[in-house]
Formats: C-alpha cells, sequence, structure tokens
C-alpha cells in the first residue's frame, strides 16, 4: 500500500520517525535529480541534497498540507540552493567541482559526460533564477504554472522566462556553430 | 546538433547520474529530525553533539595554527556542528596532520589507510584525492566520519528494505542517539577562490566622453574619497582574474594612495595644487592634475563609534565576520581610553550588542566581539536605525560622531526600498552623525548598495579584504574618519583659448550638473581630515590633436588670452555650517616636470584606464604603466606603491594569459 506524500509528511510532521524515513527514502532521489539539474555538478547536488535532507527533518514539522508536499520539496531546494550558492558557488569553483567529476566518470559513461559539460556550460550561460525556471519546466516537467507556484511568481513570468531562456540556448548554439 | 535548444537542454537534463551519498544523507536527515522532535520531548536522550573532547582538540589546533585562520574554520563549521566527528585532519604548512577526534591522537601518515579503510572504505588514492583538493582550495581542515560499525541502529533503506525502527514516537527516541553517529565527510571551511562573480553588483558609468571647451566649458563634480574599488581590483588579481571593468572606478584607485602634498597653511581646512603636464599616453595632449590636501587637526579628536554589524548567515566564512572581529580588535588596540564604541548587529532582528562603552573598559568590549556569531537572516533598515538611535543618544560635540556599517553586502533592506533607505540617511544625517561602510567578502557583495548608503550618509565606503587593509582604513588613516569638510564640489572652467577638449579621468559615478555647483542643497562628497583627494583631466591645446572636428557653421573661437589654462573653482561647508564657503585657483598654463607624487597618481589614473579598457591610451601599455609607478614609488612607507606596481605586473600577466 502507498501511501501519499501529503499523508506521510504529515505523519512526520507529528513525529512519526518511520514515516519520515519513508519519506527521505522516496524522495531523495528526485531532490538529487533537481539538484543536479539546478547546478550541473553531481558533487554539488550530493552537497546540496545532503543539506536539504538535514533541513527536512527541521521543518517537516512546518509542512501544512495546504500545498503539494512536492511544490513544498521544490521550494525548499530552490532555497538551500540558494544560500549554498550564496555562501559558496563560485564559477571556478564549480568548475574544479566539474572537473573532479568529469574525471571520476569519464569511465562509466563518455557520451553522458559530453552533455553534461554542454549542460555546465548552458547552465552557466543563464541567470541563476532562469536556471531555477528551467530546470522545473525543462527538467521536472512542471507546467508553467506548477513552476510559478514552487517560484512564487506568476505563470506569465514563467512563461516570459522560458521565451528568454530559449532564446539565450539558441544564442549558445550559435556561437557553438562558430567554433 | 538538436536542432531545438529547449530539447538539447530536456535531453541533457534527462540523464541524472546516480546518487552516491544517499545513505549518508539520510542518516543526517534523521538526526536532524531525532534533534528537532527531542528537544521539545521530555526525558528524551539528547542527540548526539560535539562533546567536550572537540573542544580539547579545539584548543589544541588553536594554539597551534594562527588564530585568524583558524577561527575562521571552526566558525564555519558551528553550523554543522550537530554532526559529530570522527577525524579531523589540519593543514599546517600546507602538511596534513591528522587526529583521531575521540583519542585526540594523532595519526601517523603510515597507519591513516588502516585506520580509515574500516571506517568509510576509504582507498588511498582516495584519500590523497581528498587530500589534493582541499590543498588546491585551501581549505584548513576536514573532518572525516568515523566507523559505520559502531554507529548503532540506523536507517538504510537504499536496497529498498525499510528498517523499522520503532512504531511510536517515545520508542524511536530510545533507539536514537548512538554514540558517534556516522557523517559523511565534509569541509570544514571553504575559502571560496575569489574571483569575481555574477552576483556582486557594482556602481559605476560609462567613461566619461571627450568635451569640446566651446560647447562645454564648465565641469562639475563632487569629490569622491572612497577606496573601495582598489581593494576589488587587488583581490580581483590576486585570485587571477582581472576585475570586470565596471568595478573599476579610476577616481578611487587613484585616491587610494596617501600622496605628500603640500600641506595647508593658515588654518585653513585645506590646500588645492594645480598642475600641468604633458600626458604620457599621447602626444600633444597634456594632463591637469589637481591635488587636495586635508588638514590634521592640532590635538587629536575623540572617536564615537557606533558600530553596525551584519552578522546574518552569510557573514560566515574567514573573509568576513573573523576578518571584521580581527579588524575591530586593532581599532581597539589603537583607540585611546576616552573613545567609545557601540555595537550593534542585525541578524533576524536588531540588537544592541554593546551601548556605548568607553575604551578604558576594553575587555567589556572585547567580551562583546567575542560573542559575535553569525547566523539568521538580515534586517539591515532596523538596524541602521537603531545604530543611528544610539550614536545620537550618545552624542559627543567634541568628538567624531559615526555609525560604521560592516556588512558583505547581502543588505536585506525588509520591507523599505532603496529609496526609502535613503531617506532614512538622509534625515539621520542632519544629526551630525556619519556613515561610514565597510565591505566584507565577496561573492555577493552589493557594491552598488555599499555607495549609495555612504554618499548617502556623508561617509566613505572602504571594502576589507586583508587584515592589512582594515590597518590601513582604520588605523592608519583613521583621522581620516573625521571630517573637516562637507559637501565639496569642484568646479573647472576652461579656457577656450587654451584648451581645445577635455574629459575627467574617472568620477564617473560622482558628475553634477554646472548648476549643482552654488547649490548648497546639493549633496556630495566629505573631506576628512589628512584626507588627499586628487582628479585628473586630459585635455587637448589648441593647435593641438583634436579629436572632435570643428563646426561648419559654429566656429570655435580661439581668440584671447591663453595665460590661464582654466579656473578652478571649489565649494565646500565646514561641518555644521549649511552656507558652502568658495576657493578658486587659477590653473597656469604651464606645462611643468610632475614630482614623484603627481606620476604616481597619473600612473594610477593609467592603470585604471587600463582595466577599464580605455580608448584614449594609444600604444600606452602595461609595461609603460609599471615603468611609470615604479618610477615614483617615493618613499611608500606602508609599501602600499609597491604593491601596486605588483597588480600592474600581475595583471599584465593575466592579459597574456
Amino acid at each position: 500500500m502507498e501511501t501519499d506524500d501529503n499523508a506521510l509528511a504529515m505523519a512526520a510532521g507529528d513525529g512519526d520517525r518511520v514515516a519520515f524515513a519513508a519519506l527521505i527514502d522516496r524522495h531523495y532521489d528526485r531532490i538529487f535529480r533537481f539538484a543536479w539539474r539546478l547546478t550541473g555538478a553531481a558533487d554539488q547536488a550530493e552537497d546540496l541534497t545532503q543539506d536539504v535532507s538535514i533541513l527536512l527533518g527541521r521543518r517537516i514539522r512546518q509542512f501544512r498540507g495546504d500545498a503539494k508536499f512536492t511544490t513544498w520539496l521544490y521550494q525548499i531546494t530552490l532555497n538551500a540552493a540558494r544560500d549554498a550558492g550564496r555562501r559558496n558557488a563560485t564559477r571556478g569553483k564549480a568548475m574544479d567541482r566539474y572537473a573532479e567529476d568529469l574525471d571520476r566518470s569519464m569511465a562509466e559513461d563518455r557520451e553522458r559526460v559530453a552533455g553534461a559539460e554542454w549542460l555546465q556550460s548552458a547552465l552557466g550561460t543563464l541567470r541563476d533564477d532562469w536556471r531555477e525556471t528551467a530546470a522545473l519546466v525543462v527538467g521536472e516537467g512542471l507546467t508553467q504554472a506548477e513552476a510559478g507556484e514552487a517560484l512564487g511568481i506568476s505563470e506569465g513570468t514563467v512563461a516570459w522566462r522560458m521565451t528568454e531562456i530559449r532564446k539565450a540556448l539558441t544564442a549558445l548554439a550559435e556561437a557553438e556553430a562558430r567554433i | 546538433m538538436t536542432d531545438d535548444p529547449l530539447k538539447r537542454l530536456e535531453d541533457a537534463m534527462a540523464a541524472p547520474p546516480s546518487p552516491r551519498r544517499k545513505s549518508a544523507a539520510a542518516e543526517a536527515a534523521m538526526r536532524a529530525f531525532d534533534e528537532e522532535f527531542s528537544e521539545t520531548t521530555q526525558g528524551s536522550t539528547d542527540a548526539p553533539r560535539p562533546t567536550s573532547q572537540t573542544t580539547k582538540l579545539r584548543s589544541w589546533i588553536m594554539t597551534t595554527l594562527s588564530p585568524t585562520r583558524l577561527r575562521g574554520a571552526l566558525l564555519g563549521g558551528a553550523s554543522v556542528a550537530a554532526l559529530s566527528l570522527g577525524l579531523f585532519v589540519v593543514f599546517q604548512a600546507n602538511e596534513p596532520h591528522y587526529f583521531n577526534l575521540y583519542s585526540e591522537e594523532k595519526i601517523a601518515p603510515q597507519n591513516l589507510q588502516a585506520e580509515l579503510a574500516p571506517a568509510q572504505g576509504l582507498t588511498a588514492a582516495q584519500i590523497e584525492r581528498a587530500e589534493n583538493a582541499l590543498r588546491s582550495k585551501n581549505v584548513t581542515a576536514l573532518r572525516v566520519p568515523p566507523k559505520t560499525a559502531d554507529a548503532g541502529p540506523m536507517v538504510r533503506m537504499s536496497d529498498g528494505s525499510l528498517v523499522k525502527l520503532s512504531e511510536s514516537r517515545n520508542a524511536s527516541n530510545e533507539a536514537i542517539a548512538p554514540p558517534a553517529a556516522p557523517a559523511t565527510s565534509f569541509l570544514v571551511d571553504r575559502e571560496i577562490a575569489q574571483k569575481p562573480e555574477a552576483r556582486d553588483r557594482y556602481a559605476n558609468a560609462d567613461a566619461n566622453p571627450v568635451k569640446l571647451v566651446s560647447e562645454a566649458p564648465v565641469s562639475t563634480f563632487s569629490i569622491d574619497v572612497d577606496t573601495a574599488a582598489m581593494s576589488i581590483v587587488r583581490q580581483s588579481i590576486m585570485a587571477g582574474a582581472l576585475p570586470p571593468a565596471e568595478a573599476v572606478r579610476t577616481e578611487e584607485l587613484i585616491n587610494y594612495f596617501p600622496y605628500d602634498y603640500p600641506a595647508p597653511t593658515d588654518g585653513a581646512p585645506f590646500r588645492t595644487t594645480a598642475t600641468v603636464m604633458d600626458a604620457p599616453w599621447a602626444e600633444g595632449r597634456k594632463l591637469v592634475h589637481i591635488g587636495i590636501r586635508g588638514a590634521l587637526p592640532d590635538a587629536p579628536v575623540r572617536s564615537n563609534f557606533t558600530f553596525l554589524i551584519d552578522t546574518s548567515g552569510s557573514m560566515q566564512g574567514q573573509q568576513r565576520l573573523p576578518l571584521l572581529i580581527a579588524s575591530l580588535r586593532l581599532l581597539l588596540n589603537d583607540l585611546g581610553p576616552e573613545d567609545s564604541i557601540a555595537i550593534v548587529t542585525y541578524a533576524g532582528s536588531a540588537g544592541t550588542v554593546l551601548e556605548p562603552t568607553k575604551v578604558a573598559d576594553k575587555s567589556k568590549i572585547l567580551n562583546a566581539l567575542d560573542r559575535l556569531a553569525a547566523g539568521g537572516g538580515t534586517a539591515g533598515a532596523a538596524g541602521i536605525a537603531e545604530a543611528y538611535r544610539l550614536a545620537t543618544n550618545s552624542f559627543d560635540e567634541d568628538a567624531t560622531n559615526r555609525v560604521i556599517l560592516a556588512t558583505d553586502g547581502d543588505f536585506n533592506i525588509g520591507a523599505s526600498s532603496s529609496a526609502a533607505l535613503e531617506k532614512l540617511i538622509t534625515d539621520r544625517r542632519e544629526s551630525g552623525v556619519y556613515l561610514s561602510v565597510l565591505g566584507f567578502g565577496r561573492g555577493n557583495l552589493n557594491d552598488e548598495l555599499m555607495q549609495t548608503l555612504a554618499q548617502t550618509g556623508n561617509g566613505q565606503a572602504a571594502y576589507i579584504d586583508t587584515l592589512a587593509e582594515a590597518r590601513k582604513v582604520l588605523v592608519e588613516e583613521r583621522s581620516a574618519l573625521h571630517p573637516i569638510a562637507n559637501d565639496v564640489k569642484i568646479q573647472v572652467e576652461f579656457n577656450p583659448a587654451a584648451v581645445k577638449d577635455y574629459r575627467l579621468i574617472g568620477y564617473e559615478t560622482r558628475a553634477l550638473n554646472r548648476e549643482d555647483f552654488n547649490n548648497d542643497k546639493v549633496d556630495a562628497g566629505e573631506i576628512g581630515a589628512g584626507h588627499r583627494v586628487t582628479a585628473i583631466y586630459e585635455v587637448t591645446p589648441v593647435g593641438g590633436p583634436a579629436r572632435i572636428d570643428d563646426l561648419r557653421y559654429q566656429p570655435a573661437t580661439t581668440e584671447g588670452d591663453a595665460a590661464e589654462l582654466g579656473f578652478l573653482r571649489l565649494r565646500y561647508k565646514s561641518p555644521g555650517a549649511s552656507e558652502s564657503q568658495l576657493i578658486e585657483t587659477p590653473i597656469a598654463n604651464e606645462t611643468a616636470s610632475p614630482d614623484v607624487e603627481t606620476r604616481f597618481a597619473v600612473a594610477m589614473a593609467g592603470f585604471g584606464e587600463l582595466l577599464r579598457g580605455s580608448q584614449h591610451l594609444g600604444a600606452w601599455d602595461w609595461d609603460n604603466a609599471i615603468q611609470l609607478a615604479n618610477g615614483a614609488k617615493g618613499e611608500d612607507r606602508f609599501g602600499y606603491r609597491a604593491e601596486a606596481v605588483e597588480l600592474m605586473r600581475l595583471a599584465d600577466a593575466i592579459e597574456q594569459d
């Protein structure tokens, strides 16, 4: 039997340890995936996911069940990513970590690494708030309305950002073509 | 290549790597959960916390390592202190030393493998990799988790199996709190590479254009005694990157240095000198160098400083709060017993940490400093209001009354807009309390807001990136915090018989309208005791290589007496006065060979021009700048000029890179 996310989260918020453990187990991969889509680097995504996991432990009590659990989860992850970005992300550092990552996963999957490399540079060209929008809409497959809710902005703003993102990526593709 | 760029992004995002640290994160989450719920549950066991052993080890490290480095390291770790530790790696002279946190014993490197492998399954290669990563990132210490075998009951579900720990909440609390819960490896402190970053926001404008004297004979601007841009430039270059052009405010690069300009006499607040010299970078053009030097008071003036300290979470890290505290200690040691200090912090809510206290009671101030810790959000506007309140209440007529805001610029101004904040400061500055802004840390530095706040608050903005810089601002040049002239404006009228065109180097953000000069309501920059201010114009003399063609229908008149190149007017208000006074100095049309001080100022102007990618330098390059600066170091008591030459060399190397 599959208990739904909101029920599980409400139970965890009441101090049910097993429910919380199940919640983390169920959503860890989702958080990691989203974190990776935000950062483009596995190492940073691991750090971020751990931060979010700990935050969930501290804040689960605050979950009221009036929004979808996943929306709440995206919000926590976005905030944690912004904090982490403020704390320590520099382009240079991201590239360092990326170099480590690349090195590690080289043997695993060359093709995927090439994709990751492109993703890194593509994300690097996007403004932070666009990157968040792209990760939610393109990566997580949220509707523009859902993404707007998670980001706390209007659906129209999401739509506008997606247009801008498309433009930026087109420009990047053109720049690549010239090389 | 896929045609639709969004499709390509989707494809790239569709294949995430598989997570590797799920169990560790889940464990950490469970601990956080347990802590959260144990704090409010009666009779529960305490969640694992740093033990006295941690404290002992810390004290050992404290005595062994440089305190400044370490304070930052431990501070950085404070937020994750709830995770327990197994092994501490400390880098000393770039050599790693390993300690078992539980026995406090040092582990010999050759035994490291044996001790660590069972703990985390770390291989020698992985350990080496971690060490190298740490070295390259200049990290001070690394914690490594203890053996998982001792960790007690755990939640392991990565394989799909759910370990049922308990049915009820109370039972679960008994089950937790293993003596040494495992944590994943994490870095205690991450001293980030200080590269210019997209989040930094700078205040600057496009370079001043060349203006025709026939069309715009008058140039008006406010003086600028800030030095923040110089520190930002230095930090960028030291990190191996040229600063973004908009971070370079050339006048601040020039004014960073103390120049030995002629001192004022006869009780005048300052003295102005103007020198005309050949432009080193353009044949046929001249530079007009205007140097101002403020008077020093006969006796030291008491200081009444209210520090408004940003202790929000973003102030963590060695470059921020620990550096600030170290800077304040320096200042404290240099102040006299009658000077007074108050401290207001703002993080979440604004609060007074230290009521105005005479420096004679040093231990009380030191205690307050020791209690400062970073954490929480920022309530900037409330903090400013509180700091002004304290400063006004303890206003000392015979002292310099100044609020000094120390922040990393991640300055949440709450519900109020930037304009509302400006208004708040404008209202408060009438009380005679000045505002200075000290910037710390890079990454989200809001240089723009710093500039606005300091300019509005009749103050100055400096950026503190090293303890040496703190010493320069708070100790060597502290007298400059004592204002001797307010709203200092400069107006130069060029003589069309002598000058064809001109451009002002720097001061882009300080431009004033011509009519503002005589309007005492218009705010401008302040000069402190002993301050040196320099402004440099590049001019084309009549008959020189004109940059703008003459008009066909309105031929420029070049008739008249060319004995004077221009006329310098300077307006200022004495502190407390509302009416300005005027000083007038004619600029003789005589080319002099510049002295050492002038040459160095010109070299710094060239430095700024090179960094901004100026179009006016022709073939003049880094080598020329280095040569000019190197030959004009003068006495250079504190080595500032030597450092600038070094920065030029580095910039040259970076650009060629």
